[in-house]
């Protein structure tokens, strides 16, 4: 597709050509649709078109800002799908030219005080709240600016009308969040797991629930991995006695484990589960998993109960959601069925997990290993796991790479879309 | 078969220690306070040598067993046994091959994902308490990332297969094309590097692969890209991977081998995208064991005339 349709309120549509160079008007036209407007009817299609969103973003939307010129909404261009590749790539042909961000800044500029084209203006943006705690930020969150008006204040006055929230990381949506909020329809978690949403009283409420759907899952799931293998084959432990200059005195370092062969049990096959589970077949491994109904979909032995799961399993990997069901679903029964070889691997939450028995089992050594990503009472980890060399201890890291919160600005975006235009949500939170 | 004499090299394994002196007169090389002298005492009745990556039988050991008819490695890569020495004297050589081949590709991709997702780094950190003062820093995603291989023999198709199911294109290197695999292949390991995000190698140590990566594949790979090495520490021309990580022009290393091993160059010591790893790529009790029952069971057959397992020479 090489065109863009122009179809604004006012005039008769017109059509523009991308087909030759990003020539002055174009850019002035993309610049405006990007920034000015915001809205883009077309969903973000290529990571190419990102990254010149990001670009532009960062280098105008400041301006913007300070300028306080209303966002010139009219000469408007709703587009459904453009070339946004061809447009990339124009735009780094221009860009490898000269400084051409720079021109076009200064033509924008020009721009915002051409009255004849700031007339009719009008915000059509719908408003999200950024429900967020002061130590958690939403990664990327000025790239929800071109298309939602943001606010982050339950007291502001835009609370009443709010009809979509984003719950940044583990920020909590109680009754008394919600109360002030009588207008919700939908909360758009951040992160895999809502155990800091209060679901019940969502779901009393008539508001939607939507969770990091697939954004995280091939992260955690290599996270899963790389715990599992840093315990069988001791790597962090192995890389401590290197660096500390062991080897030309201690000479072998001691064997480690095989990881083909290992039966492994999955706790909570939900997306992150599945990508585990087909990261370690390849590996060798054996699959079995516990969740709490069989999954018609999958070809892996299913166990009712956690409790045959971990008889059944050389390593149990915890990647399920935590609900009151799950509290503590790893404790000492489970454990001691595990067995002295066993391995646990928790990328889920803490609380899933009794850690002050898996604590015990470990330093009795009647646990194999451990690799964990969460804890109970983060960011405190029990000091009798620090001595331990069959422990790997990660500051909960599974999800944390630009990857992965490229991605989840993806799936906010299409959630909050699909919302304000009624159709289907991209990743409705279904418990494993 | 007690009076038959093994000579065995270094310790490298318990079972096989014990195993081999319940069957034959062993004699322990590390043991001897004087090795040339142990030697020359015992020449007369050493028809068999024991050793492994690290400990082979060269020229000289050679020339000094006159009786000696098979050297068993403990190990797949033979690099420290003279092989044409072997032949023309008729020495039989077997090594360890396919068993340790899944326990290598695993460590490599244990090494991939450590080094990008800073694993070791930030097991230390929650060690030493920082994690109370603030969050660690954002890691870099494995899955998707491209894979280049340099040797697509069994342990590069079996780090291939593994990292396929994480999603990353693959592509490899080698002297010649192979016909029977998708896998992009280029020609040169420049050309590689320049088009991968992870570099493996996979091949085995040769005159040829000597220093296969230098400093022109280390530059190609960028401040970007990552080394792994669970080859030989000759593969890689280590002063110059010693600069490029010191001075960022490469991303990372995970490293299993060295050129000088045990010593490691302290300079790796304190960068935190690196992990360094005692040579354990086949370090698993499962895997030693039947590494130790390939050694033992060609020796067995050598002895009692039978075909060997896994002959090499």
């Amino acid at each position: 597709m090489g065109k863009i349709s122009k179809k604004n309120r006012g005039n008769p549509s017109k059509e523009v050509q991308w087909s030759s160079v990003m020539d002055d008007a174009l850019v002035d036209a993309f610049l405006h649709k990007v920034i000015i407007g915001g809205r883009v009817n077309g969903t973000f299609i290529s990571k190419a078109y990102n990254d010149i969103v990001k670009e532009l973003v960062e280098k105008f939307n400041m301006e913007i800002n300070k300028d306080k010129s209303k966002p010139i909404a009219k000469k408007w261009m709703t587009t459904p799908m453009p070339n946004y590749s061809k447009m990339a790539q124009l735009w780094a042909k221009d860009r490898a030219k000269g400084d051409h961000a720079e021109i076009a800044k200064e033509k924008r500029a020009r721009t915002i005080h051409d009255p004849s084209m700031a007339t009719e203006v009008e915000d059509h943006r719908p408003l999200v709240l950024v429900h967020h705690l002061a130590s958690f930020k939403l990664p990327l969150q000025d790239r929800l600016i071109p298309h939602f008006r943001l606010f982050d204040s339950l007291a502001s006055p835009e609370a009443s009308s709010v009809r979509a929230l984003i719950c940044v990381g583990p920020t909590p949506v109680t009754v008394d969040t919600l109360d002030h909020l009588p207008s919700l329809r939908l909360v758009v978690g951040s992160s895999a797991g809502l155990d800091h949403v209060d679901l019940v009283e969502c779901r009393r409420r008539g508001i939607a629930v939507t969770n990091s759907g697939d954004a995280y899952s091939e992260n955690v799931a290599d996270y899963a991995v790389a715990l599992l293998l840093d315990v069988l084959r001791r790597l962090s432990a192995a890389d401590r006695f290197v660096r500390s200059g062991l080897w030309p005195q201690q000479g072998e370092y001691p064997l480690g484990c095989k990881l083909g062969g290992k039966r492994v049990g999955i706790v909570g096959l939900g997306s992150i589960g599945y990508e585990v589970a087909k990261r370690l077949v390849a590996f060798g491994c054996t699959v079995a998993y516990n969740s709490r109904n069989k999954k018609p979909s999958a070809l892996y032995p299913y166990y009712a109960n956690v409790h045959d799961l971990a008889v059944n399993s050389d390593v149990l990997i915890v990647c399920c959601a935590l609900t009151n069901e799950t509290h503590h679903i790893i404790n000492k029964d489970v454990l001691t069925a595990l067995g002295r070889e066993g391995v646990i691997i928790n990328v889920g939450r803490g609380a899933l997990v009794d850690e002050k028995e898996l604590v015990q089992f470990l330093v009795q050594g009647e646990i194999g290993g451990a690799g964990l990503d969460v804890f109970e009472n983060e960011p405190n980890v029990p000091k009798e796991l620090f001595a331990l060399d069959n422990v790997v201890l990660s500051p909960h890291l599974a999800v944390s790479t630009p990857e992965s919160f490229e991605a989840l600005n993806e799936v906010i975006i299409a959630n909050l879309k699909a919302f304000f235009s009624n159709k289907p949500l991209l990743s409705p939170f279904q418990q494993e | 078969m007690g009076s038959i004499g093994v000579l065995m090299l270094i310790p490298m394994n318990t079972y096989l220690e014990q195993e081999l002196q319940k069957r034959y007169n062993l004699f322990k090389l590390w043991t001897a306070p004087q090795k040339p002298q142990f030697i020359k005492e015992h020449a007369n009745s050493i028809r068999a040598v024991v050793g492994n990556a690290g400990a082979g039988a060269d020229a000289e050991l050679i020339e000094a067993l006159p009786r000696l008819e098979i050297v068993s490695s403990f190990s797949v890569g033979v690099d420290k046994i003279d092989l044409a020495k072997c032949r023309e004297k008729g020495i039989r050589v077997t090594n360890t091959p396919d068993v340790l081949t899944e326990d290598v590709a695993d460590l490599a991709i244990g090494l991939m994902l450590a080094v990008l997702r800073r694993l070791c780094e930030s097991d230390r950190y929650v060690r030493s308490g920082k994690w109370k003062k603030g969050d660690y820093k954002l890691t870099t995603k494995f899955s998707g990332k491209t894979v280049g291989i340099i040797g697509l023999g069994r342990i590069g198709m079996a780090v291939a297969k593994r990292a396929e199911a994480f999603n990353c294109p693959i592509c490899y290197y080698s002297r010649t094309e192979k016909s029977d695999t998708k896998y992009k292949y280029y020609p040169s390991v420049v050309e590689l590097a320049s088009n991968c995000q992870i570099l493996v190698v996979a091949c085995p140590l040769t005159e040829e692969t000597r220093h296969i990566v230098n400093r022109e594949v280390l530059n190609a790979l960028g401040p970007k890209g990552v080394l792994i090495n669970i080859g030989r520490g000759p593969h890689v021309d280590e002063p110059e991977l010693v600069s490029a990580l010191v001075e960022g022009r490469l991303g990372g290393a995970g490293l299993d081998v060295y050129e000088h091993e045990p010593e490691v160059p302290e300079e790796l010591f304190g960068l935190e995208n690196v992990v360094l790893l005692p040579h354990v790529g086949s370090g698993t009790v499962e895997t030693r064991k039947v590494m130790a029952d390939l050694v033992l069971g060609n020796l067995e057959a050598h002895f009692s005339n039978k075909p060997l397992l896994t002959p090499l020479v």
